[in-house]
C-alpha cells in the first residue's frame, strides 16, 4: 500500500485503516514507515486530566475554534477498557456530537486495552496516520491516571493538563506525574466558587518548580459556555511558536522517536527471549529449587549464546 | 488478538429517556464489546457519520418516541448511500410486531422490544458479526 496526498480523502477507507493499525496490521505499519519523511506536518496536542474534568467538552470547543480557522481537525479519544470483560464504554462523543457531521473533523474513540502492544505506541501511530492524511491539528484526549495514559500525553507536541477546582487542595488531588507533563494548565469549571482559590494554589505550585525557558501558563475556562477557549488557543499558538523557534519541537519529536524505537526493540527482544523452550526451562529450574541467581545466569547465557548459533527462530 | 466487536448505540429523535440505551450499552461492554455511546437527540446524519468514523460493526438505535418507522429507514438509507454495507442496523424500543416485520423487510436487522433479555440481543449481534464481518485480524 502506498500513500499519496493528492488522492481525495476517503473517510471509509481511513476509518478502516485506523482499525487495521489498532490490530497491528503490517501493511499499515509499513505504509507509515514508507512515508516516514512526510510526518510531522500536523500539530499534536495532548489533553489529559482526571475523569470528569471536562476534557471532552474542551476538546470540542477547541475543535470548533480550529474549524473556524479552516484547518482540518483529527480527534483521538482514549477511554479505559474494563479489566473484567475486555470491553469498553466509550462516551467521549456525547460531548463532541455538537460538532455535527463536519467532514473536516474526524473523531475516533479508542479503548485503552484494544490495542496490540503498547497503548502509547498505537496512539502515536494513529496520530501519524492522521498526519499523513492531511489533518492539521490532532487532539489526543486521555484520562490522566496511570502510566500508559501519561505516556500517551507525551505523544503530543504540546500537553494540556486539565484540572478542576476542588473543595480540598488542588495540588494534592492531582495525580502523580500530571504536574510534570503540563505545558499548559487549564483550570476548567471556573464557574465553580472555589476556582479562584484553586488557581492561586496551582500558581504557587507551578512557581515552586524550575521550568527552564517556558513556564506553563494557567488558563481559566468554562468549557460548557465556551469561555476562555480563545485564550487557550492563544497560549497554544504561543507554545507552538516557542517550540519551533527554540528547536524544542524537533527535540521533542526526536525524543518521542527514541522512546518509540526503544520500546519496539525491547518488545522484540522480549518476544525472542521468552519463547516456549525458555519458559519451560525456567519453570523446571524453579521446580528443582535451584537458586534464582543461577537460573538467571543460565537463561541469560543461553539467550546470548543463541545469537552466535543463529537458531533462535526455530525454537519457538 | 481477536478483533473486538464495535457497536454504536444512539438515541435519535426527541424523547429524553436513555435508560434502556444505557442498560444495553453496559451489557454490551460486559460482553466484551467496545461501545461507542453518543447520547441523546441524534440526527440520522450524526449517527451515520459517527458509525463511519468509528468503523463499527453494529449500529443500534433506541427509539421510544414512536418515530421508528421514519428513523430506521432514514438511517438505513444513509448507511447504504455512504457505503456502510457490512454494518448491522438493529435496535429496540416500543415497536409493534407488524412494524418490526415491515422494517426487517426493508433490510433492518432484528429489533427488540422493551422486555427483551439483553443476552438474547447480544447473542444475535455476535452471530451476525461472525457471519458478516469482512476484515478479520491476521
Ligand atoms: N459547570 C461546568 N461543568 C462543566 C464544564 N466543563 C465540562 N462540564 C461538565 O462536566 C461533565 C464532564 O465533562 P466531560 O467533558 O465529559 O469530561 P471528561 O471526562 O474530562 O472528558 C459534563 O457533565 C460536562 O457538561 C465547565 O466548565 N463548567
Ligand atoms: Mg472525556
Amino acid at each position: 500500500m502506498s500513500f499519496t496526498s493528492n488522492v481525495p480523502f476517503d473517510v471509509l477507507q481511513f476509518a478502516k485503516t485506523l482499525t487495521k493499525l489498532e490490530y497491528g496490521d503490517p501493511t499499515v505499519l509499513d505504509m507509515i514507515n514508507q512515508n516516514y519523511q512526510n510526518l510531522g506536518r500536523a500539530y499534536r496536542i495532548g489533553v489529559t486530566g482526571p475523569p470528569g474534568a471536562g476534557k471532552s467538552s474542551l476538546v470540542t470547543m477547541m475543535a470548533k475554534h480550529y474549524r473556524e480557522e479552516g484547518v482540518r481537525v483529527g480527534i483521538i479519544a482514549v477511554d479505559p477498557s474494563s479489566p473484567f470483560s475486555g470491553g469498553a464504554l466509550l462516551g467521549d462523543r456525547i460531548r463532541m456530537q455538537q460538532l455535527g457531521a463536519d467532514e473536516n473533523i474526524f473523531i475516533r474513540s479508542m479503548a485503552s486495552r484494544g490495542a496490540m502492544g503498547g497503548l502509547a505506541e498505537y496512539a502515536d501511530a494513529a496520530a501519524d496516520l492522521f498526519d499523513l492524511y492531511g489533518f492539521d491539528v490532532i487532539l489526543l484526549e486521555t484520562v490522566g491516571v496511570g502510566q500508559s495514559e501519561l505516556e500517551i500525553a507525551q505523544c503530543a507536541d504540546t500537553t494540556v493538563v486539565v484540572i478542576v477546582p476542588q473543595s480540598g487542595d488542588v495540588i494534592q488531588g492531582m495525580k502523580a506525574g500530571l504536574m510534570e507533563i503540563g505545558d499548559l494548565f487549564v483550570m476548567n469549571k471556573s464557574d465553580d466558587p472555589f476556582s479562584e482559590k484553586a488557581t492561586q494554589q496551582l500558581k504557587s505550585a507551578i512557581h515552586l518548580k524550575e521550568w527552564g525557558e517556558w513556564t506553563p501558563p494557567i488558563i481559566n475556562t468554562v468549557a460548557t459556555e465556551n469561555r476562555g477557549i480563545d485564550r487557550l488557543i492563544h497560549q497554544l499558538n504561543a507554545h507552538h511558536s516557542f517550540l519551533i523557534q527554540t528547536g524544542a519541537l524537533e527535540q521533542r519529536r526526536q525524543q518521542r522517536l527514541v522512546r518509540r524505537i526503544k520500546q519496539m526493540v525491547t518488545e522484540k527482544v522480549e518476544r525472542e527471549l521468552w519463547n516456549k523452550t525458555r519458559e519451560i526451562k525456567l519453570l523446571q529450574a524453579i521446580q528443582e529449587r535451584r537458586q534464582p541467581q543461577h537460573i538467571l545466569e543460565e537463561i541469560y547465557q543461553d539467550f546470548r549464546g543463541s545469537f552466535y548459533v543463529g537458531n533462535e527462530s526455530e525454537s519457538n | 488478538m481477536e478483533r473486538k466487536i464495535r457497536i454504536l448505540i444512539a438515541k435519535p429523535g426527541l424523547d429524553g429517556h436513555d435508560r434502556g440505551a444505557k442498560v444495553m450499552a453496559a451489557a454490551c461492554r460486559d460482553a466484551g464489546m467496545e461501545v461507542i455511546y453518543t447520547g441523546l437527540r441524534q440526527t440520522p446524519e450524526m449517527i451515520v457519520n459517527a458509525a463511519i468514523q468509528e468503523d463499527v460493526d453494529i449500529v443500534a438505535l433506541s427509539i421510544l418516541s414512536g418515530a421508528h418507522m421514519t428513523l430506521f429507514p432514514a438511517v438505513l438509507k444513509l448507511m447504504k448511500e455512504k457505503g456502510l454495507n457490512d454494518v448491522l442496523l438493529t435496535g429496540g424500543g416500543i415497536i409493534p410486531e407488524e412494524d418490526m416485520k415491515a422494517l426487517e423487510a426493508l433490510g433492518v436487522g432484528k429489533l427488540f422490544g422493551p422486555g427483551t433479555n439483553t443476552q438474547e440481543a447480544i447473542e444475535y449481534m455476535k452471530n451476525w458479526v461472525s457471519k458478516h464481518r469482512t476484515y478479520k485480524v491476521v
